[in-house]
């Protein structure tokens, strides 16, 4: 299943302006989309509260995990939005 | 008139009737709940939603910039899908929309304060979201600011302000800002600033003011007086008026009293970044230039080259001018990370500190007054540099010889120990110059620790063996000028003159002030209020007897 394991570049980490692009970006593909810190238990990716209480800093690893039609290219933009220093 | 004490954070007098904002959406009663029509109630809790993040977006769009992102974050956190869930979940249950819309932000409030650092402040976000929508479903007035341009300009007041409060805000609708939380950096304060518009924070008691109450706020003392007559509002902004007046008309040319006899008004900086406040208050030079910046917080010593661009960017700033550089002061309470740690000293202000260290480790010292000699070399600045920290003639000696020998063709000593004043005719005869350093020699006259709260009155610049010991400094023989906050004191900056100081230098704002007061007196006039002060046997006394001999004070409204 189509799942990215990426490390969060950017200085505020998966918070303010990065946060709200990534959630933007979740929002607007018509598939479930979710992320989890290692271990922990995923939460959508299209909730911005949900993201900002995962609390992910700068130099942290994330697991996004997306299912059905175009699971992979939605992947590959958010990964891009979180690698962003 | 009843009065509230705050920080003055944006100069200027204001008055106006209160508007006061927030924790006026009251809380959903617990238990409460719908008529058991919850498809109905979630229609009316989303359609609520909806309603407030529209709001949210319009008015981002009709600010633009930084504060639209801000907005349109939080229409996004209102139209949050989780939210939802959760808010519908609890409607299922039984729960009223506005209890259930409560309780789900709620949930996430506590996650992210206890988080904390960037997302605790999100909270105050958070819980303005949950209002307005509350707002919406019962039917009370929206927080925030009334819609539409009201009557008379009002004056705003609130526990703290958010983003969404103040983004469509004007000098024609708020007459002056009034905050319970926040300090000078806070949102309010900046943006207070910069609509120019008066504002007090950290005011305790703000949050008793109620609506529609007329207050008066004066933003440069921190006043906030509540239903004040009318000769009290008229009186206030007379005095305000009267300030700027004062400031724009003395805020240039060479500080003097007013039969001539010149005082130069100089500025206290740390480092260059302070060098636009200097000369945007008509500072004549540079009065104690602190370069303890170029040396904390680092492992290794800064090197000469790199001394010598900051010292440079100063002295090329005043052409002709004096600029006057104290040496490096560290101590135990300020260790340098490049030399050996400091032993544990029970009191570091009586420790090894100041020109002590220097004379421990001569090569950090003979490398800044190597880089300050190299520095001034084709510029047209009059570089003095001093030592802190001097204690007898035999190390103002030392000190002098070590600039010399680098270079320098003047050397002096900070007054700032009594054993300094008190032979101050000998050190006179070994330096060029002396400045004295009120703070510091209070707390070393009197005993009084400078950073205990409960020994702040000997740290008062009026008390009369201050002025007696400046008096000593400033009759040996050399230039003496004054380098703490006294000067920045209108009446003191008087005495002061009138005690024979040749300068003043203090944080570059007070400057237009010391220049105004100066320039209504005489030089007897200063020198009347000088032996008036020093025969005075409190701090107290000392003010009132020196300010009767200067009228001029009450045309500064000082």
């Amino acid at each position: 299943m189509p799942e990215r394991k990426v490390i969060v570049e950017s200085q505020v980490g998966l918070h303010a302006r990065p946060a709200a692009t990534f959630v933007q970006t979740a929002a607007k593909a018509p598939i479930d989309v979710t992320v989890a810190k290692p271990g922990g238990s995923p939460v959508s990716a299209k909730s911005i509260l949900s993201i900002l209480a995962l609390d992910v800093r700068h130099g942290e690893a994330i697991v996004i995990h997306a299912e059905g039609e175009g699971a992979d290219r939605l992947l590959d933009e958010l990964v891009a939005i979180v690698s962003a220093p | 008139m009843e009065r509230l004490t705050g920080a003055g954070v944006s100069p200027g007098a204001g008055y106006g009737p209160a508007y006061v904002m927030g924790g006026a959406v009251p809380e959903p009663a617990a238990g409460s709940r719908h008529d058991d029509d919850p498809v109905g109630e979630t229609a009316r809790a989303e359609a609520a939603v909806e309603r407030v993040a529209v709001e949210l977006e319009a008015r981002g769009e009709a600010v633009g910039g930084d504060a639209q992102d801000v907005l349109a974050t939080q229409a996004m956190i209102a139209r949050d899908p989780a939210l939802s869930a959760d808010v519908a979940a609890l409607i299922d249950a039984g729960t009223s929309a506005e209890r259930a819309v409560y309780e789900a932000f709620m949930r996430y409030r506590d996650v992210l304060s206890e988080i904390g650092g960037y997302l605790g402040g999100r909270v105050t976000d958070l819980d303005d979201i949950r209002d307005r929508v509350i707002a919406e479903l019962t039917g009370v007035p929206m927080p925030g600011l009334p819609s539409g341009d009201p009557s008379e300009p009002y004056v705003l007041v609130a526990r703290d302000l958010a983003p969404a409060d103040t983004a469509l805000l004007s000098p024609e609708i708020v007459a002056a800002f009034v905050t319970e939380a926040g300090g000078p950096t806070s949102h309010t304060a900046i943006l207070a600033r910069a609509m120019g518009v008066p504002a007090v924070v950290a005011c305790a008691g703000a949050g008793t003011i109620v609506n529609g109450t007329y207050v008066l706020v004066d933003g440069t003392t921190g006043m906030v007086g509540l239903v004040p007559s009318e000769e009290e509002v008229a009186a206030t902004l007379h005095v305000a008026k009267e300030r700027e007046a004062i400031l724009a008309a003395s805020s240039g040319g060479p500080g003097a009293t007013s039969d001539g006899r010149p005082v130069a008004l100089l500025a206290n900086i740390g480092g260059p970044r302070d060098m636009r406040a200097a000369l945007r208050y008509g500072a004549e030079g540079v009065g104690l230039y602190r370069t303890e910046f170029l040396f904390l917080d680092r492992e290794d010593a800064p090197s000469e080259e790199e001394q010598m661009a900051a010292y440079r960017e100063v002295l090329t700033a005043f052409p002709g001018a004096p600029v006057t550089v104290r040496v490096l002061d560290a101590g135990a309470d300020k260790p340098l990370g490049f030399l050996p740690a400091p032993g544990h000293e029970p009191n570091p202000a009586l420790g090894e500190r100041g020109l002590r260290i220097l004379r421990a480790y001569p090569d950090v010292m003979m490398g800044q007054l190597r880089a300050l000699a190299r520095a001034a070399e084709g510029t047209s600045a009059r570089l003095h540099v001093m030592a802190p920290m001097v204690a007898d003639a035999q190390e103002a000696a030392w000190f002098a010889g070590a600039c010399e020998e680098a270079g320098l063709t003047s050397a002096g000593v900070m007054i700032e120990i009594p054993a300094a004043a008190l032979r101050a005719a000998e050190l006179a005869s070994v330096v060029d110059f002396f400045s004295v350093g009120t703070n510091d020699l209070a707390q070393y006259t009197l005993a009084a620790d400078r950073e205990v709260g409960g020994l702040t009155r000997f740290q008062d610049p009026w008390q009369p063996v201050l002025l007696d010991l400046v008096a000593m400094a400033a009759s040996a023989g050399v230039p003496c000028g004054v380098c703490g906050e006294a000067g920045s004191d209108p009446a003191l900056a008087c005495v002061l003159a009138g005690l024979g100081v040749t300068s003043l230098s203090m944080g570059a704002p007070a400057l237009p002030w010391a220049r105004a007061a100066l320039a209504r007196h005489t030089l007897a006039q200063c020198q009347a209020a000088a032996t008036a002060a020093r025969a005075a046997r409190s701090a107290e006394d000392a003010r009132a007897a020196a300010r009767a001999h200067l009228p001029g004070l009450a045309q500064l409204s000082v």
